[in-house]
């Protein structure tokens, strides 16, 4: 996979959670996965399409998750409580919007659908669907994963040769 | 959070009145929170782009928080008929896809500003100062005023 296209989420991640867990988020690992993917904690799953598509999935354990929660919403969260899912759905929603608005600006041009909530289901059917790169993150509550599974159509929109006149 | 100087409307010193259309809970909380410590009144709460104009013809707001990418009806196509029916709409895009074409499609419709999330609640202070113009005032907190807490 392109890291041009990757390097946007790890940045945007990186920020995003520097802002909600007040603490950077260093990379442990990068993996290629051709096989099903396991979700590890609780996830959130972001579908393009356009001149890029695929999919990406947040994953974070639960008390990282909760962290969040407890950011978003102004007080402690239990990691156990329902809301934790729709937290990791905004952050998902934050994370991909923001590398999805940097490579639209480097003339990428696809569409983003709102983030849903990955079911177990889901899960199995997106780790078939083709490779992923892994990235994992630390974080002082816990790890987050990323998981995305892109592939790119066609020329960007500044690469394409102007058409000929007269 | 920090409490910023109140908001009012000119016109009749009453707080300024906000719809907030998000479909995340926790966007539409933390949102509200903020409007909360600029003095503002929350007048109704959407989660999509078809709840967003039955409200906004419902409340009649000072100013609507618009999300874009939104299950049903997409935020863009939401300010576009509410400023078809209002064209006097003050509507603030606020979302975490914030690339060149959205953004100059949601001008193009009719919002009168763009903020991309995370928010920052003085970003958001000022940006709806600069869209509601001469329609408002700020009073200093512990001022005394109506808005004041």
């Amino acid at each position: 996979m392109r890291m041009d296209l990757i390097q946007p989420f790890i940045g945007s991640l990186d920020a995003v959670l520097a802002e909600m867990m007040k603490a950077p988020a260093e990379i442990a690992d990068l993996a290629m996965l051709e096989e099903g993917y396991r979700r590890q904690g609780l996830a959130a799953i972001v579908v393009f399409q356009g001149q890029i598509e695929g999919r990406v999935v947040l994953d974070m354990e639960p008390r990282a998750a909760a962290q969040v929660a407890g950011f978003l919403s102004g007080g402690e969260v239990d990691p156990g409580e329902p809301i934790v899912s729709e937290a990791v759905c905004e952050l998902a929603n934050m994370v991909i919007g923001n590398a999805v608005t940097q490579l639209n600006d480097r003339g990428f041009q696809f569409k983003v659908f709102p983030p849903s909530i990955l079911t177990e289901e889901q899960c199995a059917k997106a780790g078939h669907d083709s490779e992923a790169t892994i990235l994992s993150f630390n974080t002082p509550a816990g790890a987050v994963r990323l998981n995305i599974a892109m592939k790119y159509h066609g020329r960007r929109s500044r690469e394409r040769t102007p058409l000929a006149v007269g | 959070m920090k409490q910023f100087e109140a908001l009012t409307r000119k016109k009749d010193n009453q707080p300024v009145r906000y719809l907030i259309v998000d479909d995340s809970v926790f966007a539409r909380k933390s949102l509200s929170k903020m409007i909360e410590s600029f003095g503002g009144q929350l007048a109704g709460e959407a989660g999509d782009g078809c709840t967003a104009i039955t409200e906004y013809a419902r409340t009649k707001p000072d100013i609507v928080l618009m999300d874009i990418t939104m299950p049903q009806m997409e935020g863009i196509e939401a300010v576009e008929r509410i400023v078809q029916e209002h064209p006097d709409a003050r509507v603030v895009m606020v979302s975490s896809v914030g690339y060149q074409d959205n953004i100059l499609a949601a001008l193009q419709k009719g919002a009168r500003h763009f903020v991309q999330k995370p928010v920052k609640p003085e970003a958001l202070y000022e940006i709806i100062r600069y869209v509601l113009n001469d329609d408002a005032a700020s009073v200093p907190v512990g001022a005394g005023g109506e808005n004041s807490r």
